[in-house]
Formats: structure tokens, sequence, C-alpha cells
């Protein structure tokens, strides 16, 4: 075990970790803010992998592909909202969380029409397709460039949340909605932007991890369990939660993977460890939630308190 | 108004309904219920069993041994209770003659003891798990893919001929996997760099991927069907380092998902009985069918299923009107009289085949499209491994 792979491991744990921050961010303003339980995060991030990989196909540029999905599910969301979901907000949580499984469930069928049963093609461009050297380590390119870019994202997020307007707004929104509607911002939009802010990250999310999986339907149910984890050990409904979250449940999975089984085969019976290593490795962010249930039970980071 | 209309439409449509009933009556019909993986992420390779089969069907002419043939369609979804439900159907409603199909070996399980059972004859498209190979086998099986073990065993031989001396195994932490990496240790002689399983459709491999490095071995073997491989192979080019060590697979580049990875998989060894490229003259004329009425390469699913619907078509010819006497078919399909897309195609006592293994190269074909290339025949006729515990 050498100091290269310790850091190969984090560099990695980190890169999982903000792209599920990516995408818990979505999930965690549409819950803190508006109450709503969106199980079709993952279908948008499924959309923004399908668009970002025609558009690049298509168009042969993998920028205009990002971008573009990142837009285009934007809209998907706000339109989404518009025509449907907005019904659901004052129902209950049960109710929303039927809707939007149902919902699930047409978008893997729909993206099977419209594209196909087979998975399909993206790659990275070919500018980011070798290996960097990070102080003597190889480390792959396209994976330094999800970190750059989901840190940029998260400081984008930071200033939009804290410096501006709507951020205010948004926070306002999150603490006493009918306080903010009293004071006459219109609440209907505010939603409206927030889901498909929401939607817009979840599409960024899957286009920025096309080349480095497969992109079929059903791929969004995986990572929007994991987003979920994320939120309950971050603290629904904080970006904040949701960014040191994301990045302890990817590091603490990659780590998992790679050093639980080695610890265990220099510790117990061989024969034991393999058997074991791969399925305690896989329950290990599960486990961390239940700690953090049982002992912080509104998550590591909760929404500060406002008087 | 309403009403006359309405009466009309319901007389003609019991004139209808009296007009199909007598049909069904008078024209014999072999009745074939066809159970695949039709939906969800592994609707591919369903879809591609269901093609092949149609296709052998047509070039049948459209019928069984010159007997009309009806074929039921059903989904699985991969859920073996639901598979279990549609095949007590197929037998106790629809009173099919043949069930066949079936992608997944775990629904092949839940579905193993009530086809035994039955009266049905079964023709196995993809599906081969140990236990029906071995103890659990039956007398009214017939698979017309391969025993699961059989591929891997193949490519742990190539690896041994290859002179490979440390070889890194990864597989998904399933029976599959543990099957597959089982096959390839039974006939490969050298040491073992590693033995990695993965989560069940994990989708970030960087972790095992960096863990690989470290251990540099002499070659690299792996199971990671569907949407696995591509994540994985995806992933391991991007750390640069496809085309550093041999990479040796089984069921994950295949026809399904080639056209996901198109030139990243390419240099890629995968291990199975048939290949696009094959030389034989019914071989050619499957691809080229496929490829025409499709517009895609066929996978080793179409060619499995194709060669289902060959046997039946031989099978039925055999035995002329007497299709539906189950003692009678029985021996005829046995007999596997028919011309394999594969070549050389015999059945083995517990109705598994014995066939030439293959290993084969992800490689630009004539027309420039990524598909496998044939390298070398690795153990020709090859039976399973389980053969001997058959009490038949």
């Amino acid at each position: 075990m050498t100091l290269n792979l310790i850091l190969g491991q984090a560099l990695n744990g980190l890169q999982f970790g903000i792209l599920l921050f990516l995408m818990a961010a979505g999930l965690t303003l549409v819950f803190g803010i508006m109450s709503f339980v969106n199980l079709a995060h993952g279908s948008l991030y499924m959309f923004g992998a399908y668009l970002a990989a025609t558009i690049a196909t298509h168009s042969g540029s993998f920028v205009l592909a990002i971008l573009s999905s990142l837009v285009l599910v934007f809209l998907l969301g706000w339109i989404l909202d518009k025509v449907g979901l907005s019904i659901l907000h004052r129902r209950s949580h049960l109710d929303q969380v039927l809707a939007t499984f149902g919902l699930v469930l047409f978008s893997n069928e729909l993206v099977r029409i419209i594209w196909g049963n087979a998975p399909i093609y993206m790659d990275a461009p070919s500018y980011l397709s070798d290996a960097v050297n990070l102080f003597g380590l190889n480390y792959p390119a396209y994976r330094f460039a999800i970190i750059v870019a989901g840190l940029l994202v998260a400081v984008g997020l930071y200033f939009l949340i804290e410096r501006t307007k709507i951020g205010m707004l948004i926070r306002a929104g999150a603490s006493n909605r009918n306080m903010v509607s009293a004071l006459g911002v219109n609440i209907a939009w505010l939603n409206r932007f927030v889901f498909a802010l929401g939607a817009g990250l979840a599409g960024l999310a899957g286009a920025l991890v096309g080349p480095i999986v497969s992109v079929e339907a059903g791929m969004g149910e995986p990572v929007l369990i994991l987003t979920l984890v994320v939120m309950v050990i971050g603290g629904i409904g904080s970006i904040r939660g949701a960014f040191y979250g994301a990045l302890v449940v990817g590091v603490v999975d990659t780590m998992g993977r790679v050093f639980l089984p080695i610890w265990l085969r220099e510790t117990f019976d061989p024969a034991m460890a393999t058997a074991v290593g791969p399925a305690l490795a896989s329950m290990l962010v599960y486990l961390l939630m239940a700690i953090v249930l049982a002992f912080r039970p509104e998550g590591l980071f909760p929404v500060r308190a406002r008087g | 108004m309403l009403k006359t209309s309405m009466f009309l439409r319901g007389a003609s449509a019991a004139v209808l309904a009296g007009a199909l009933m007598w049909g069904g009556a008078a024209n014999a019909q072999l009745k074939i219920g066809f159970m695949a993986t039709l939906s969800g992420p592994a609707a591919a390779l369903g879809q591609d069993m269901y093609d092949g089969f149609m296709l052998g069907l047509e070039h049948s002419g459209g019928q069984f041994g010159g007997v009309d043939v009806e074929v039921l369609r059903e989904d699985d979804q991969l859920k073996p209770n639901l598979a279990v439900q549609t095949v007590n159907r197929f037998i106790e409603r629809d009173k099919v003659d043949i069930v066949a199909g079936v992608t997944f070996s775990n629904v092949m399980m839940a579905i193993a003891k009530p086809l035994a059972d039955s009266d049905a004859i079964f023709m196995g498209m993809n599906a081969g798990p140990a236990p029906l190979a071995g103890e659990q086998c039956a007398a009214n099986f017939f698979f017309v893919s391969y025993q699961n073990d059989q591929q891997a065993e193949g490519v742990g031989k190539y690896a041994t001929d290859r002179g490979f001396k440390n070889v890194y195994l990864m597989a998904p932490n399933y029976q599959a996997g543990k099957d597959a990496v089982g096959g390839f240790k039974r006939y490969y002689k050298g040491d073992i760099a590693g033995e990695v399983y993965t989560r069940v459709n994990q989708p970030d491999y960087s972790a095992e991927i960096a863990q690989l490095q470290a251990a540099n071995p002499d070659a690299i073997y792996v199971f990671y069907p569907g949407g696995m491989g591509i994540n994985f192979i995806k992933q391991f080019r991007l750390a640069g380092l496809l085309g550093y060590n041999p990479w040796l697979s089984v069921s994950s580049f295949d026809g399904t998902t080639l056209p996901a990875l198109k030139e990243t998989a390419v240099g890629a060894i995968s291990g199975s009985f048939w290949g696009a490229d094959f030389d034989n003259p019914v071989n050619k004329k499957f691809v080229e069918a496929f490829e025409a009425k499709y517009d895609r390469i066929p996978s080793q699913y179409a060619a499995q299923a194709y060669d289902g619907a060959l046997l039946l078509d031989s099978a039925v010819e055999q035995v002329g009107d007497q299709y539906q006497d189950k003692a009678a078919l029985m021996p005829a399909l046995r007999k596997a009289e028919f011309d394999s897309v594969r070549g050389e195609f015999e059945f083995n006592k517990n109705g598994f085949p014995i066939h030439d293994m293959y290993v084969f190269e992800v490689a630009p074909d004539a027309k420039g499209r990524v598909s496998h290339k044939t390298l070398q025949k690795t153990l020709p006729a090859h039976p399973d491994s389980y053969v001997g515990q058959c009490p038949l």
C-alpha cells in the first residue's frame, strides 16, 4: 500500500463525492424549500446523459453537449413542474412518492422507445482522454475535469444562494414560505425556478458522467439511492450539508471498497475476507447513515436555525 | 340508431370470434411460448433473442417442418416470480408444446421445477446454470446456447496457452460472477494476482482500477455483462491503461454493448462459441439477413435463438404430424440434425451442447464497424463440467 494509492483513492472519492453533490444539491433544495419528494431526480440525470451523448455524437462538440444538456434539462424541469408536479406540492409525501415513482418507470420506458434498448455511445473528448500527472501521480484527466467542474458549480451555487436576491428569497422560502408569500413574492414562480435549477444540476451530473458510465435506461436509480443517503447524512434542505455529506459518502464508499478488503485479508482468514469484504464494503455508507441517524437525526450539517 | 349499431357491432364480433375459433381448430399448429427479458436495462439481450428466433422461423419458411407455428411472446421483466406465473400460464392455459427463450439464470432456476414436471419441452436460448447441467438435469430440457461455465473455461485455457503467469480476476459479487471466475480457474494454470468482487450494478470502478494498477498483473480477466462492462472499460480507458495489459473477458463485450463502446473496447479478448465472422454458409446467411432486417450486427444472443429455430425446424420435419407427441419429438431434438451457425453441434445427455470454444478480439470488421474477429479455437468439442453429476 503506497502513498500514491491512498492519494489516488482520495481523489477518486472526491470525484465521486462531487458528482453526488450535483445530484444532492438539487434534491435537497427541492425537498428543503418545497417539501417535495422527487424520486424522479434520477430520471433527470438519465435524460442529461442521453441528451449529452446525442448532442456530442451529432455536433462533435463536447462542451456544447454538456452545456446544452444542462439548459435542456433545466427547461424539462420547468415544464414538468408547470404541467404536473406543481399540483402535487400541497399533497402528502406519499402521493408525491407514488407520482414521481410512476414518472421514473415512465421515463425509463420513454428513453427505450426514443433511443432503443441498447446503451448508447459517448466518449470523453480527445484532450481529456488520457491521464494527467499530479505531483507524480497519474490520474485520469477526465475525472480531474469533473472535480474542477463540480467545484466551480459549488462555488457558483454558494454565490447564488448567499449573495443574490433570488438566493435570499430561496433561503427565506425555506424558513417560512407563508411569510414570504404574504410579503408579495410569487412563491409559485420561486418554487418552479428551484425545481428547474435542481433538474438542471441533475442533468449536468448526468452529462458529465456520460463518458465514464454506460448511458442506459435505469442508470439514475443507483445514483438516486446514494443521493438520498447523502441528504440524510448531510442534513435535509442544506446546500452546505449536501456538499459535505456528498464528500463524506464519496470518500467513505471509495476508501471502504479498497481498504476494507485489504484490512480484512490481513486480519482474518483470506477465504472469509474474500466472501465478507465486498458485502461489508457496499454496506459501509448505509452503516454510516444509520449511525448518523441514531446520534444526529437532523444530519451532520443541518440548516442553521434562523431567528 | 345507436342501438342498431351496437347490435351490429356485437353480432359481427361474435361472428368473428366464432370464425377464429373454427379456424384454430381446423389448422394444426405448433404452439411456442417464448419468454425473455424484454424490458428494463437488460432488454437488449431479450430483444436480440426474439429477433434471432423470429428470423430463424422466417428462414424455415414461416413454419417448422411444414407445421404452422404460433409464437406467444412474453416479457419476464427479469423477475423470477413473474416468470413462474407466465410459465404456468403457458403450460396450463395456453397448453404450449414448447417453452423457449429465458435470458437470465436466476429466472431459469425459478422456472426449472414447473417446467421439468410439465408436458412441455423446454428450449433454453441463453441461461445455462450449473445445477440444471448437473444434479437437476431434466430429459425435456434442451439448451441450444451453452452452459454458463463453458465460455469462461475456454478463456482460462487461452490464458494458460498464452503463458500468462499472473492474472487479475474481477466480477460482480453474485452467482454468475463467481461461476465465471470459477470456470476460468478450472483451466488456468498460472497464479492469481488478485480476485475482486464488486457490487452488482456498481457505476464507479475508480477504486478497483487503482488497486489493479498497483497489482501490476500480466493480464486481466473480467466478467461484466451489460452496462457494468461499459462502465468498467470506459473508466479503465480513461485511466490511460488500455493496451497496457492483455484484456480477457466473457459475456462483457458482446453485440449488445459494442455499439455503446465502439473503439473504446478495441483489443479486448473475449471467449465464446460463436462469432459474427464465422465462415460457414448458415452463419453467413444468418448474419447477412439479420443485418439487412434489423440494421445491426447480430449478437451471440440472436445467434443462439436462431439456432433454436433451426433445431426445431429439423426436429418437427423428422416426426411429421406426430409433433405434439413428446416421446417422438424429444429424440428428434436430441439428434440435433441441423446446421448450426457455430459449426459442429451435438447434445450431451444432460441436454447441453458439446461444441467448440473460441476466443475473439474486438476489432473493426470488413465494413469498418467495431465487432469480433476470431482469434483461435481453444477447447474443441468441449462438454460442460457438470454432466457427470447428471443422473439421466
